[in-house]
């Protein structure tokens, strides 16, 4: 069985973490932090949460061991089709009035969806005039990102994907592969700046005509959700974009307002003027 | 015997939420036992269905169809509303907060399954306790064994489908090798059985706070 692990130690561990390492989990959904929590302890062999406390402050390797298991770094090359299709067919045209285009991608993780949506505006002859800057807080998912560099046992998912994603070329396009690895053309990348932000700590960085913040949402409380949704809507251009996964909504949220839904189905909204 | 009170209220019944976890051959005895909940059900029902990674649409409506309760996908966020059967989006963990509201992950799957059983009786019995009533029927995995003897641990009610009555036993196997669980039923005494547990929930409800 798990061990015990009460809301109340977790909240003081969070608070020893924003404290002393800067990273502010305070307000996310603790039934996920626990489990991971729970996992943690098991690999780190502590025998309880106030003894990883203490490993964390006392041993400059462990946070970054713990803070593997508080980020979920779970992902994929166009991940749900759908939405990349539906945003094909019915954002890119409107995107391709706009002179210039500045996209913000919340929660990029290793970088995968970021190049998603580079190859999809490649092909849509938008990319040229693109900016992509993608954020997120963990520092090695982002040099991951960075060099662009995945296991070649994912290009199977991925072409399969690419292709129900609406993909009119052949995404051998858009990488070249090595023995193990695919490494994704330098053409994408130079669109892309991977930086470090916080949606929990930090401020709007650019006005941007799209935010795609998927499956990150999902792990923060109402009020983190709110002041995320803040930070798009503020960082928006009137009429812009904003994505969201596919079971996240703004239904709850105190920024609902905002947005108005785009009735394409998938999650897809536009900031009011 | 004491008149029934008048302040009776969620605290004089033994549950406060009901889950159920199921695989392979589950489905129809889900089916059979959502139609035994009465329209008066007092609680929230939750349930974690394994499914081919795209479901075909529609099933909240089907099992709407044969149940007097509303049937619905859960939504991140969304606050548990009594009366009301909630289902496991496909491709996401589903888990009860402590506030009582749904929260949504996409960690890894455990045992190879998200939405996982495991995931949602361990987190609705961090926040409910032993005030639960939790079900683990046919299924060809051992996901949801370990999170139904957490259950019963901390004095849930806990029910399994008779592995030599379900279609695939490994799943209420797994569960009866961790534990002795408060009833193991065919889905006979399932139907037989469960109107009077839900009777008592929601005439205790029934009452003004
Ligand atoms: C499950 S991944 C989602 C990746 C990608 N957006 C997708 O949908 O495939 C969640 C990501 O959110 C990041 N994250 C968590 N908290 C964050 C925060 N406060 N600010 C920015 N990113 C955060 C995690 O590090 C992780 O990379």
């Amino acid at each position: 069985m798990r061990p015990e692990v009460t809301d109340l130690e977790i909240r003081l561990l969070l608070e020893a973490i924003y404290e002393r390492f800067h990273y502010d989990f305070r307000q996310y959904a603790i039934a996920s932090i626990r489990r991971r929590l729970i996992q943690a302890l098991t690999a780190m062999h502590c025998e309880s949460i106030s003894a990883l406390q203490a490993r964390i402050l006392h041993d400059e390797r462990a946070f970054p061991r713990l803070l593997a298991y508080l980020t979920i770094q779970v992902t994929d090359l166009f991940r749900d089709p759908e939405f990349f299709l539906a945003l094909r067919q019915h954002v890119v045209p409107i995107l391709a009035t706009y002179p210039s285009l500045k996209l913000w991608i919340a929660g990029c993780s290793t970088g995968e969806e970021a190049y998603s949506f580079a190859i999809l505006l490649a092909e849509e002859g938008l990319l040229d005039r693109t900016l992509i800057y993608a954020t997120d807080i963990n520092d090695d998912s982002l040099r991951k990102a960075q060099t662009g560099v995945y296991a070649l046992d994912r290009l199977r998912q991925f072409i399969l994907n690419y292709r129900a994603a609406g993909g009119t070329g052949s995404l051998s396009d858009y990488y070249h592969a090595d023995q193990d690895n695919a490494v994704m053309a330098p053409e994408l990348r130079r669109r892309i700046t991977f930086a470090d932000h916080s949606l929990a700590t930090d401020s709007i960085f650019s006005e941007v005509q799209l935010v795609s913040c998927r499956n990150v949402l999902i792990y923060f409380d109402r009020e983190l959700q709110d002041r995320a949704l803040g930070l798009f809507a503020d960082a928006l251009c009137p009429r812009g974009f904003l994505c969201l996964g596919t079971k996240e909504s703004i239904r709850f949220s105190a920024q609902a307002p905002r947005f108005n839904p785009m009735s394409v189905g998938p999650k897809i909204f536009r900031r009011v003027d | 015997m004491a008149a029934r009170s008048t302040t009776a209220s969620t605290s004089d019944a033994r549950f406060d939420a009901v889950v159920v976890g199921g695989s392979a051959g589950a489905l129809e005895v889900l089916r059979q036992i959502l139609r035994t909940m009465p329209a008066t059900t007092a609680v929230p029902v939750v349930v974690v269905l394994h499914l081919p990674p795209r479901p075909p649409e529609g099933l909240p409506e089907l099992l709407a169809r044969d149940c007097l309760l509303a049937v619905q996908q859960a939504e991140d966020k969304e606050p548990l509303q009594p009366g009301v059967v909630y289902l496991a989006p496909p491709g996401y963990h589903l888990l009860i907060e402590s506030h009582r509201a749904f929260a949504l992950s996409v960690d890894d799957p455990v045992h190879f399954s998200r939405p996982s059983i495991d995931v949602l009786f361990q987190s609705a019995r961090d926040t409910y306790g032993g005030r639960l009533l939790a079900m683990l029927l046919s299924g060809a995995s051992a996901d949801g064994a370990a999170g139904l003897h957490e259950v019963a641990a901390v004095g849930g009610i806990t029910i399994v489908q008779s592995p030599a009555a379900s279609e695939a036993a490994a799943m209420p196997s797994a569960a009866l090798a961790l534990f002795k669980p408060t009833y193991v039923w065919t889905p006979a005494e399932m139907t037989k059985e469960l109107p009077s547990l839900f009777a008592v929930r929601s005439s205790m409800l029934g009452s003004p706070a």
